[in-house]
Formats: C-alpha cells, sequence, structure tokens
C-alpha cells in the first residue's frame, strides 16, 4: 500500500491557482485503505474547492488510479467534464498524480501527500515512481516527480549536465527528467511554474514515522493487535 | 568588497582565471604556476570543488592559499557533497577566512568520477544554495528555534554570490527560466559553460540582459582537434563548431598552443562586445593565460 496523507485545503487550493474549472480524481484503493481517500474524501474537498470558488466540472472514483487501463475505461464516460476542466485534481498517492498526467495531457495536481513507508511502488507498477517524500510538488512540474526522474532529485530544474541530446549527465539512455518536466509544462502553457523557488525537502519526512509503524498500514501482522485494541475499548 | 566585485561593478571587461587543487598534500606546483601566470594577469581566479567527482584538495583550503599569495579566489561549492549543515557551516568557515566571492553549482554527479560508490547528497540544489548564503548575509540560517523562528547568527557573512549557466546548450530557454530563479535567489554574478559560437551567445545574452547581471563568457582551452571532438560528444552543452576543429586539425603539433591560444584570443574579441568578462579554463596549460589575454586585445 502506498500510505497518504491529505494535504491541507489550502495548500490544495493554492497549487490550483489559474485553474477555475476542475475535474477531481479519486483513487479507491490505498487511499481507501488509509481512510484518506474515496467517497468522503470526494465529498469534501469538493466542497472546500466550491466554497473556493472553483467550478467542479466532474468527479469520479477508480479502483486503482495506478492501474492506467482503469484509468483510461473510467475517463472515457467523463470526456465533456473533463475537456472542460483546466485541472485535474487527483486523490492518490505520487504515482496515481502521475498516471493520471501521463493519460489525460492536462494539470495533474496532487490532492494528497505520499508519505514514507519505505517505498512501495503501486499495486499495477508502471513507468511511475513516487519517492514517498511526504511533500508532494506534481502541482508545480506538470505531474512529473522531479524526485524519481531527475538523477540528482534536484527541486529547482536542470543541472548543467543536460546533454545536447537531452539526456541525463549520467546516462544517454535516461532523459534529463527536468527536460521533461520543461516540455510537459510547455504543452500545458504553464513555463511560469519553473519560476517558482521550491525550498529543500523536510528530510524527517523521509524517515517512516513511529506512529505508522505499529498498525495495519505498515504490516497486516498488525491487524490482530488493531482488533483486540478495538474491543478492550 | 571584493576585487571582483568592484571591478564589475565599474563596468571593466574582467578577465578570471581557474585552478584544480591537487590530488595529494603537494600544493607546491600549482601555488606556483598561480603566481607565475596568474597572479598580475587576472582579477581572480577560480578553485574547482572536486571537479567531475574526483577527490582532491579542498577548494577552501586551496583559496586561502592563493589570498596569501596576493591572488583573489572565487570559491567554488558543489551540492554534491555535504547536506545543508555542512554548506552553511563551510560558508561561514569561508567568511571567517576572508573568502568573499562564492561560486554555487550543483556539481557533477557522483557517477562521473573516481568515487563512483558514494551517496550523492544534493540535499539544496544550486538555487536553494544561493538562498541559503542570502539568509546567512540577513544574519539567519535555515534552521528554526523551539518557537520556530529562523536561528539568530553572530556575526553575519558578506559574499559576492556566483552562479553558472549554459548558454549554448539543448535547451538555453530551460536554462535561462533557471537563471531567473537563481538572480531571484540572490545570485549576483554568472559564469558560463564553454561558449564557442559567438553568434548563439550574442542572442542568450539578448535575452539574459533584462536580468541586469554581469556575465562572464566561458573559454575552455581546446588543446588538440581530438579534444574537441571528446566535447562535443561528452560535454553537456558544449558545441565545438566544425571551423575551429579544422583549425586545430590543420595545425602542426608545435604549433597547437599557439592555434589555441589564438582560438581563445579571437572567442573572446568576438565576444566581449556582449558581455562583462571571461572565465579562462585553461585545464593546465596556466602558462597560455598572458597570451591569451594578449591575443583578445586586453593588455
Amino acid at each position: 500500500m502506498n500510505a497518504t496523507e491529505r494535504k491541507p485545503d489550502k495548500e490544495v487550493v493554492e497549487s490550483l491557482s489559474g485553474a477555475e474549472s476542475v475535474f477531481i480524481l479519486g483513487c479507491q484503493g490505498c487511499p481507501v485503505g488509509c481512510d484518506t481517500g474515496g467517497k468522503k474524501w470526494l465529498d469534501e474537498v469538493s466542497a472546500a474547492l466550491a466554497a473556493a470558488g472553483k467550478k467542479v466540472t466532474g468527479a469520479a472514483l477508480v479502483d486503482m488510479i495506478c492501474n492506467k487501463a482503469l484509468v483510461g475505461i473510467k475517463l472515457s464516460r467523463f470526456a465533456d467534464a473533463l475537456t472542460a476542466a483546466d485541472a485535474v485534481l487527483v486523490g492518490s498517492c505520487g504515482v496515481g498524480v502521475q498516471a493520471v498526467g501521463n493519460i489525460v495531457g492536462r494539470r495533474a495536481v496532487p490532492a494528497m501527500d505520499t508519505i514514507c513507508m519505505g517505498d512501495y511502488q503501486g499495486l499495477f507498477p508502471s513507468q511511475e515512481r513516487c519517492a514517498e517524500c511526504g511533500e508532494c510538488m506534481l502541482a508545480w512540474t506538470g505531474g512529473l516527480c522531479p524526485i524519481t526522474l531527475c538523477a540528482k532529485a534536484l527541486v529547482n530544474g536542470a543541472c548543467g549536465g543536460t546533454q545536447n541530446d537531452g539526456s541525463c549527465e549520467v546516462s544517454h539512455e535516461r532523459k534529463c527528467g527536468w527536460q521533461m518536466i520543461y516540455e510537459r509544462l510547455e504543452s500545458l502553457g504553464r513555463l511560469e511554474d519553473l519560476k517558482r523557488y521550491n525550498a529543500p525537502k523536510d528530510f524527517r519526512k523521509r524517515d517512516i514515522s513511529d506512529a505508522y509503524r505499529h498498525t495495519i498500514r505498515w504490516a497486516l501482522e498488525f491487524a490482530e493487535q488493531e482488533q483486540t485494541q478495538a474491543q478492550e475499548k | 568588497m571584493s576585487k571582483l566585485q568592484e571591478k564589475l561593478a565599474s563596468g571593466e571587461f574582467v578577465v578570471m582565471g581557474e585552478i584544480g587543487p591537487p590530488k595529494g598534500t603537494n600544493v607546491a606546483p600549482v601555488l606556483h604556476e598561480a603566481d607565475e601566470y596568474l597572479k598580475n594577469t587576472v582579477v581572480a581566479v577560480n578553485v574547482t570543488d572536486l571537479q567531475t567527482a574526483v577527490m582532491r584538495v579542498g577548494s577552501m583550503a586551496m583559496c586561502r592559499l592563493l589570498k596569501e599569495h596576493g591572488i583573489e579566489p572565487i570559491l567554488q561549492m558543489v551540492c554534491r557533497d555535504r547536506n545543508r549543515l555542512a554548506l552553511q557551516s563551510d560558508l561561514l568557515s569561508a567568511a571567517i577566512l576572508g573568502l568573499e566571492n562564492v561560486l554555487a553549482l550543483t556539481g557533477d554527479h557522483i557517477v562521473m568520477g573516481d568515487h563512483q560508490a558514494a551517496m550523492p547528497v544534493y540535499d539544496l540544489d544550486s538555487v536553494g544554495l544561493l538562498k541559503a548564503m542570502s539568509q546567512l548575509e540577513a544574519g539567519t540560517d535555515m534552521g528554526r528555534d523551539i518557537k520556530g523562528n529562523p536561528n539568530q547568527l553572530d556575526g553575519a557573512p558578506k559574499f559576492f554570490k556566483g552562479c553558472c549557466v549554459t548558454p549554448c546548450g539543448a535547451n538555453p530557454d530551460a536554462q535561462i527560466v533557471k537563471l531567473e530563479a537563481k538572480v531571484a535567489a540572490g545570485a549576483q554574478f554568472v559564469q558560463t559553460q564553454a561558449v564557442y559560437d559567438p553568434k548563439s551567445f550574442e542572442k542568450f545574452m539578448k535575452k539574459v540582459e533584462p536580468l541586469k547581471v554581469p556575465v562572464l563568457v566561458g573559454i575552455v582551452m581546446l588543446k588538440s582537434a581530438g579534444m574537441a571532438k571528446y566535447m562535443n560528444r561528452s560535454v553537456p552543452g558544449v558545441q565545438v563548431p566544425d571551423s575551429i576543429i579544422k583549425h586545430l586539425t590543420d595545425a602542426a603539433k608545435d604549433d597547437r598552443e599557439k592555434v589555441s591560444t589564438e582560438i581563445c584570443g579571437r572567442l573572446i574579441r568576438q565576444m566581449k562586445p556582449f558581455c562583462q568578462g571571461a572565465h579562462l579554463m585553461t585545464l593546465g596549460w596556466d602558462h597560455c593565460v598572458p597570451g591569451i589575454i594578449r591575443a583578445a586585445g586586453l593588455a
């Protein structure tokens, strides 16, 4: 399971700056297991967006957003609502946000931070990767993750190592992650996002929090323990 | 104020050099070269920081030695090997050693060097490092006290903050956006990757003109046609035109140094009208620096 925490509504609204209309897409897999996603989240975030003056053009829940085939099938029924939206708000782990961004060709904005559980890649692993940094910045990078795509995990754009063919200095077989982000932002008409200063990451969030280590979210072995505790209460 | 900052502020065309510290404790040869060929010819000398991720003597110690020899140093700092505690601490250390010019770089990846199994750090990137310098100058560090307020410093450093840009790479526009972020974070001067194409450099300079920050064009000495071809193949953001490669190929072996010096001089003459200085990287051929400056018509 990729564990998530909801970003504060204020941050979600800020990362949707410039988007008047929003399509909301939630994952019914891991976020439901974490109590962060699903129907309840969808209702609450819809209300928060409405309160911030955003128009919600449509909303959908997909069983596993990391499974791009499922997302494609689901979204085919929402073509109009998607086309009408300036951005897609995604309630899932970082893998799901990137999967949606790669499918819809629109701004994919994360509603959640993926917290560290020691690197698990989603139930349907494909090219999208999430390093579980706990401070999802996909809203500002065209829905492509610099932490996993850049060899140096830089947060403020490409270094001087981009090769003349657009590959990374560490290997011609690997495209420069920030070049990919540049191209994506260019196609989305959002190059101004590159001017934003991104503060260095809070590395405390890269450690697996004690609060999770003894819960069923961390390991199924704790299921029995949690049940006993619940019964005792 | 450093001599470099003063000269750039006065509008004078500034030439700077570069040395790489040795691998080992024998610093006499590099200091001798600096005394002999750089001391009275260039305004300041860059000292590389574990360039191409090869372990060697550190930039800070070498900078201090240059200073004691009456040569103004530029401390290069990369983000590859130190986290934000060590970088900020080293900035304070540099300040108390009297080093003012600091160049913030991301740093070549560890797999480019001779300790490929080491852990790459990149806790900060070049923009973050510039921001850290600006914060230290303002008397606070990047940390927070128990109440959540920025930690106060007992004595704040003062730097002349530099950064790097690649004008002729795969995507100059992406480089320009990042340069804007660097200037916003506090960069006061800019050094460039090697440039061999004055026309595309002129275009680049027109685009960065609104940033109002002095740019020193990078001049890397081409020691042979083979080296030029290697750079085209393997050095990111460098394009040596065929005409220069031909010039080097046609040169007799004994004439190579002379031809190479002439090429550098000509490039500086061609690009001088669009920029504020030149950064000479002679890669060990320090004895050619006085000749390059004459060939550029600057002496």
